[in-house]
């Protein structure tokens, strides 16, 4: 991998672990940036790895002070989320660990 | 293609970098440093590296390990570039890359997204109907064939590595290369020996 990571710290969760994406809209609450999509809110994937480190873009956008939180790549089944598709068909989306949680 | 830059756009600009260079954010130099590099990246380099890959073990398990580093090999600058994760395609599974928040693509081995990465259509359409749109290109995948859309979303960017057509045995780097499309490295179509 390269090295994007800053010191950070370790990943609370590891490849295979599922996890659920936080069914939170902080749109509704006022101005934000937010890298998770819509589609995957709320929704149960698997971790496929930790990607590293990166400076939270929530708050990069707003030129805050911006700790580090270890970004995911989280795998859904592509099916589920339409209601339409393939099963066996899959999405893989980077998503940052505070949008995370056990499943 | 894209359109001419408007003449208000472009004086903008020049009074944004010259109060960027009044301020020492940037100097001169390092702004005809990063506009070389942004021109010369096309999409020949990341076809460079997937031809390499096909032929060299080393340089395939680089490529799939640190993507950043596979480029700087081939001699890519990546200073200030984002990490460069890279897919690899499989008899079983096929990537195709989309950023549905913005257009996030991996310029630096690719050069500039093509207008169609970026239009509503494709980000929508390519996470809630893959095979549909990838038909529509002409690529009709198995059944028997996983489609694994990657959405980047973050602070990655994403190539894929396709699959070495058949009947390229043999065939040196360069002519390798010639079969690898900027297509074949977002995933709406793969290489083929003509």
């Amino acid at each position: 991998m390269s090295a994007p990571a800053q010191a950070a710290a370790p990943a609370r969760f590891a490849a295979g672990a599922t996890v659920r994406v936080k069914d939170d809209w902080p749109e509704r609450r006022g101005p934000c940036h937010i890298r998770t999509p819509h589609y995957i809110r709320g929704r149960t994937g698997t971790v496929v790895r930790p990607l590293g480190a990166f400076p939270n873009p929530e708050d990069l956008a707003f030129a805050r002070p911006a700790p580090t939180r270890t970004l995911y790549h989280v795998l859904f089944a592509q099916e589920p989320l339409w209601h339409e598709g393939k099963p066996g068909d899959t999405v893989m989306v980077e998503v940052f660990e505070h949008w995370l949680e056990e499943a | 293609m894209a359109a001419p830059p408007r003449a208000d756009s472009l004086a903008l600009l020049d009074r944004l970098m010259a109060a960027l260079q009044a301020k020492g954010v940037v100097t001169p130099a390092e702004i005809a440093e990063r506009q070389a590099n942004t021109d010369k990246a096309s999409p020949e380099t990341g076809a460079r590296m997937v031809a390499k890959a096909w032929t060299d073990p080393a340089y395939r398990a680089l490529l799939l390990s640190d993507g950043k580093a596979a480029a700087e090999a081939m001699g890519v600058s990546m200073a200030g570039a984002p990490p460069l994760g890279v897919l690899e395609n499989t008899p079983t599974r096929h990537h195709l890359v989309v950023c549905t928040l913005c257009s996030c693509y991996p310029r630096a081995v690719l050069g500039y997204p093509p207008n169609w990465y970026k239009s509503f259509a494709y980000r929508s359409r390519a996470v809630r109907e893959p095979r549909a749109v990838l038909a529509e290109w002409g690529l009709n995948l198995s059944d028997s064939v996983e489609i694994r859309v990657v959405d980047s979303t973050a602070d990655y960017r994403w190539m894929v590595l396709p699959m070495r057509p058949a009947g390229t045995e043999g065939w040196e780097e360069a002519r390798l290369a010639a079969l690898v499309t900027r297509d074949s490295l977002v995933g709406v179509a793969v290489p083929a020996a003509a």
